[in-house]
């Protein structure tokens, strides 16, 4: 046997998720450096940990777990964070979101960046990036049911701050749907 | 949730900005700092490296 053993390191497959791991950092962060160091970190701390990884598993998920670890941890360290999301809303949106049916880009992004860091991650894994429930709950190292009720807490709150509420949903679809869209959209003021 | 229901109209109006903004970044190209990390991270380990 020759010393080359160029048998594929498996390592080499962390490049392919380089993108989906940086649009995953930038939903968490909100913010392109910060992303870039977190996917740095990410990817020093996938590098050494290699052996923990289970071979034909889903790569993606597992880089996904240690940049979201790493996110979390960090984030607990320096509690500098901004707690106060819907004055951040207020000083943010400042016009309305346009009322043809279409949701500014600029509009929503704002919007998404106040939510709640664990209601951004389930929305962008499952919303986006093609996670399953399953999937994103293992990345997150939840139950299912809370990945379900974090997307479904996520998507009302946006819709309640894009303001694309049952009136605008009329428009957009027919009378049946919006009775289900509406209730489904009432945001919960209390549990009775 | 019953099984053939579509997907309503807000919920796709949400999903679909939702993958906007992970595209965004996702189609940028991958900045040269990650793949020279990851080639530095390569040497280390093969110190016999040619």
């Amino acid at each position: 046997m020759t010393n080359e053993t160029v048998a594929k390191d498996p390592r080499d497959e962390i490049v392919e998720h380089l993108p989906a791991l940086r649009a995953f950092a930038v939903s968490l962060t909100r913010n392109g450096s910060q992303a870039d160091d977190l996917v740095q970190d990410t990817i020093v701390k996938a590098w050494k940990n290699f052996d923990k990884f289970q071979q034909g598993t889903n790569l993606r998920a597992w880089l996904f777990t240690i940049l979201r670890n790493t996110f979390y941890s960090a984030k607990r360290k320096s509690r500098r964070e901004v707690a106060d999301t819907d004055g951040l809303l207020a000083s943010t949106l400042a016009e309305k979101p346009h009322h043809d049916g279409r949701l500014a880009m600029v509009d929503f992004e704002k919007a998404f960046a106040t939510l709640p860091a664990e209601q951004r991650e389930a929305l962008i894994l499952v919303g986006a990036s093609g996670f399953s429930y399953e999937e994103a709950a293992e990345t997150c190292n939840v139950a299912v049911g809370t990945i379900k009720s974090r997307v479904n807490r996520g998507r009302a709150r946006l819709a309640e701050l894009l303001d694309v509420g049952p009136d605008q949903a009329m428009e957009l679809t027919d009378a049946p749907t919006v009775a289900v869209v509406a209730s489904s959209m009432q945001p919960r003021r209390g549990i009775v | 949730m019953a099984q053939n229901q579509p997907k309503s109209s807000l919920e796709e109006l949400i999903d679909d900005n939702l993958r906007k903004v992970y595209r965004q970044v996702e189609d940028e190209a991958v900045p040269d700092r990650f793949l020279a990390l990851l080639d530095q991270l390569k040497q280390q380990e093969d110190p016999h490296d040619k």
